[in-house]
């Protein structure tokens, strides 16, 4: 029975979801409608049970004094601040709340995106070794592409930024393509698994 | 193997190659008004709408327009009811009205204006209709002062709501085929018929991450990704995380779950406590192992790196739907010296993790993983019925790219051509 | 000599990352301006797209981003606006993300100021609207209905240019910068392929090769591609007869950062490669 119920919520669920893309009479069209706006609803109520997870468990770590106990204060500060100017002041342009996001939110995810392209230098410096043939060709496209990226391609050979966009539009779309198809059977085997209830190892359960 | 394995990279680059040169873009017609004002080559609107010139929306709007005519009033196609398209043309002499209305006279004969539209408006759609009921529309070209200056002819409709979208029937054939498909092969697993299924290294690798994990005394770090619970690829995350919590409960290492989404937390968190109970150490749970961070994307990067760094986990597993971040994970994770097993079905980050981690699943692999890692031979079934379904649309590609490249000089064969991509095409 | 090898073979990241922090440096404290020559790239069949738009065309433009991908796609929103208002092309400007809508009016207000086009005349912004794609759908239907005002709550009515749209077929092309999702996908799916309206749009750099495939089916109508490709849009607005007041673009300006930061990459690989050889030979020696 402890199976049993979510399961079924979950057929019931997945197949007005299925009846609602392909038959747009009602009552699926409600149904879908409603059952999209539960979970925003039950994902909103749900931000609730994650900030108090959020401060429960960095409470917990100050209180036990746990491993790197002093960096919870900074996050359950930070929380608390956001939270306060957010609610006294509003979050339009100009206030508080605003200002701590501009100058503070924002520069520190620009600062963490920007990583990305020290990241991509010693990723590339260690991942491309032409050690086969098919190691030696990804490092040429790769090299073809970084040139043709830059007007330094262009200054060398003006059909170095044309050979950038045939590799990009014919080997790595082909590639790009068969992912996606790939994926998607995997999504339709998943969702069926999930909705006939073959796959409930998710619920603890095995058969 | 490796002849097929060409094979196939033959067949990709041919599809490439095909679409890159354009032989299979959709077709839009050309509006009729364009070729007379000079065909410049640009694409209209859906087929049954033919738009008024934008240029004229520039004219002075003094003068009043002849007429509106081909006033056309459907039911709206592939709806719940209640709603009547309706589409017109102009007669244009470098004029445009000021505006236009919508006149609609009802059942029961009441006359009503119910829309006041622009001036190079040329369709609007009637939601407050009543099924079955016909409705006669015309259409007013106005003056600035608001008097009417021409008037065009009625056009009567009804709305009715359909019981399939008309639009989708050739991809439900094709999803029912293919649940068919699954379904015949599970039910030969379950007969006991036994399933090849190849090595995937990355899943082969779990046991040894985990056990690695173990011997080091070290926690395993399992990020879902930073989508919520309605992508398919964080609910495949889940159920994975489930048989990776099997394994650290049976191992006894500790198993760190942070998660950028309240729901993704909560069920990350039953999910892992069945999957100890299951393994027989439910005292082993940790609650505050699994803890929600943020829903900022790079905030949730910034706090997953700060984890990784003081905790120093001995394996990380990434799987689920990943941006940019992607990266910015695995280079930290590899620093600190993890072993790393990734997976995503997000072409653009797939080949960040391959640079960055010791194995990586792509795409259909992480889908794949559950069945992989249980063995149970109804989901060895599903992944079975999942190539066999491959293999259908590798023939229809096929197919569809000799058909369309010997249509270029054969014209019967382009008909074949688009009538292959009318049954893959969704409205 | 061995020793020297195998250093250069593991180089520690520290050294890779101070590397690329010179290389972009040092370039942008010198002024360091490249050409930028535009090939046959996405990015020019986007520019000719637009260029082929008659005066009086409508375009709505989607800021699909936030600030931490502003350096790639602000450049572009500003190079797209100069093209649209110097052809007399009317914007509506609108936001997947929440931050794009104010990033999107800054950019919209401060060209269309250089230009001399007046907000609620020649441009406006409508403002942000949660959904994605599905609100895209709505928009198919009525925008009215989806943004009753624009972002500083100016009633629908009261904005003399809107009265010419009533749905999302009304505009000649839909342009979107995306840096994720809700995006590109979102409209070419909604707006593309339910509604037929042409899609045109820009995009960070690490995605753009995912939008390539949407290139080849016509899907888009072209494509910038991040830093490089605001580059190309703003060398050739730059290029054209009409080009009076354009400014240098702050992306042209990146073109030399990002070239010689491209050209440490494939040194550090070539050498880490040189290293790799070595050490293989050496190993096959001793054998």
């Amino acid at each position: 029975m402890r199976i049993v119920i979510p399961l079924a919520i979950t057929f019931v669920a997945g197949m007005i979801m299925v009846l609602n893309f392909f038959v747009p009479h009602e009552p699926f069209k409600l149904l879908g409608d409603n059952l999209q706006e539960w979970y925003m609803i039950v994902a909103s109520a749900a931000i609730f049970l994650g900030a108090m997870n959020l401060l429960h468990v960095h409470f917990r770590k100050i209180r036990l004094k746990l491993k790197n106990w002093k960096y919870s204060p900074v996050t359950i500060i930070g929380f608390l601040m956001m939270l306060v100017t957010g609610i006294i002041y509003g979050v339009v342009e100009g206030m508080p709340f605003d200002y701590l996001f501009q100058s503070a939110v924002v520069p520190m995810g620009a600062t963490m995106f920007s990583l990305l392209a020290f990241f991509v230098a010693s990723a590339a410096f260690r991942a491309f070794r032409a050690s086969n043939w098919r190691a030696t060709l990804l490092l040429t496209s790769a090299f073809i592409v970084m040139l043709g990226q830059v007007p330094i391609g262009a200054m060398i050979w003006d059909k170095i930024p044309l050979a950038k966009v045939w590799l990009m539009s014919v080997p790595n779309t082909a590639g790009q393509r068969a992912v996606m198809i790939g994926a998607a059977m995997g999504v339709v085997a998943t969702s069926l698994r999930m909705i006939f209830g073959i796959e409930r190892s998710y619920l603890g359960g095995t058969d | 193997m490796r002849r097929t394995a060409v094979l196939l990279a033959l067949l990709l680059l041919a599809v490439g190659t095909v679409a890159a040169q354009g032989v299979d873009p959709p077709e839009r017609p050309e509006s009729a008004v364009e070729e007379e004002t000079g065909g410049e080559e640009r694409p209209s609107g859906p087929e049954e709408v033919v738009i008024a010139p934008a240029h004229l929306t520039n004219t002075v709007r003094v003068a009043a327009l002849d007429r509106v005519f081909d006033l056309q009033a459907t039911d709206h196609p592939n709806d719940a009811g209640g709603s009547v398209s309706l589409a017109w043309d102009f007669d244009i002499k470098d004029e445009v009205p000021d505006s236009l209305a919508v006149i609609r006279r009802g059942p029961s004969g009441v006359e009503e204006r119910i829309a006041t539209l622009g001036g190079i408006s040329t369709r609007y759609t009637d939601t407050t209709v009543s099924d079955g009921d016909s409705y006669s529309y015309w259409i007013e070209s106005l003056r600035p002062d608001g008097t009417p200056a021409a008037v065009s002819d009625e056009a009567d409709a009804s709305s009715s709501a359909q019981w399939i979208h008309s639009g989708r029937v050739a991809m439900l054939i094709i999803l029912a085929a293919l649940s068919l498909i699954i379904i015949y092969y599970i039910e030969t697993a379950k007969r006991g018929k036994k399933l090849y299924i190849r090595e995937i290294a990355g899943l082969a690798a779990v046991d040894d991450a985990v056990g690695r994990a173990t011997e080091m005394g070290k926690p395993v770090l399992y990020i879902p990704g930073i989508m919520d619970m309605d992508d398919i690829q964080t609910i495949a995350s889940m159920v994975i995380l489930g048989r990776v919590a099997i394994k650290t409960a049976e191992y006894g290492s500790a198993l760190m779950v942070p998660t950028a989404r309240s729901v993704v937390m909560s069920v990350a968190q039953e999910v892992v406590k069945e999957s100890y109970l299951q393994a027989g150490r439910p005292d082993a749970f940790n609650r505050e192992d699994i803890q929600y961070l943020t829903d900022d994307q790079f905030g949730y990067a910034a706090g997953v790196d700060g984890i990784m760094v003081r905790e120093k986990p001995a394996a990380i597993f990434m799987l689920g739907t990943f941006y940019a971040e992607s990266l910015i994970l695995a280079e930290t994770g590899r620093s600190v010296g993890a072993i790393q097993i990734a997976g995503t079905a997000m072409p653009s980050q797939i080949p960040f993790f391959v640079a960055a981690c010791d194995y990586t699943l792509i795409g259909e692999e992480l889908f794949a993983a559950s069945a992989y890692l249980s063995r149970e031979p109804k989901l060895l079934g599903s992944l079975k019925g999942q190539d066999a379904g491959k293999l259908f649309f590798i023939i229809l590609i096929l197919l569809g790219v000799i058909a369309a490249t010997i249509g270029q000089f054969w014209a019967p064969l382009s008909s074949v051509a688009d009538f292959l991509r009318s049954l893959v095409a969704v409205s | 000599m061995a020793g020297m090898i195998e250093k250069m073979g593991n180089l520690d990241r520290r050294i890779i990352f101070i590397l690329i922090a010179l290389s972009v440096i040092i370039p942008l404290a010198l002024g360091l301006i490249f050409p930028n020559p535009v090939g046959a790239e996405p990015s020019r069949a986007l520019f000719d797209y637009v260029e082929a738009l008659p005066a009086g065309s409508s375009v709505l433009l989607s800021f699909d981003y936030d600030p931490s991908t502003m350096p790639e796609l602000q450049p572009m929103a500003m190079a797209m606006l100069q093209h649209l208002f110097r052809n007399d092309v009317k914007v509506v400007g609108m936001a997947l993300w929440p931050m794009g809508a104010s990033l999107g009016q800054d950019a919209m207000s401060s060209v269309g100021d250089s230009l001399g086009k007046v907000q609620y005349e020649d441009w406006c912004m409508l403002g942000y609207k949660t959904g994605g794609g599905v609100m895209i759908v709505r928009l198919g239907s009525g925008i009215q209905a989806v943004f009753p005002t624009d972002k500083d709550n100016v009633p629908w009515s009261e904005i003399p240019m809107l009265a010419a749209y009533s749905t999302l077929q009304d505009f000649d092309m839909v342009l979107s910068l995306s840096a994720g999702d809700p995006g590109i996908p979102a409209w070419i799916m909604m707006a593309g392929d339910r509604f037929g309206v042409p899609i045109g749009g820009g995009c960070t750099a690490v995605s753009a090769p995912q939008f390539y495939p949407y290139l080849g089916t016509g899907q888009l109508v072209g494509l910038l591609g991040g830093l490089k490709g605001a580059a190309d849009y703003e060398t050739l607005v730059r290029e054209h007869p009409d080009a009076v007041g354009a400014e240098g673009g702050r992306a042209v300006a990146g073109m030399a950062p990002q070239s010689v930061a491209h050209l440490v990459i494939m040194l550090l690989i070539v050498m880490g490669n040189v290293a790799y050889f070595a050490e293989k030979k050496r190993k096959g020696g001793v054998k």
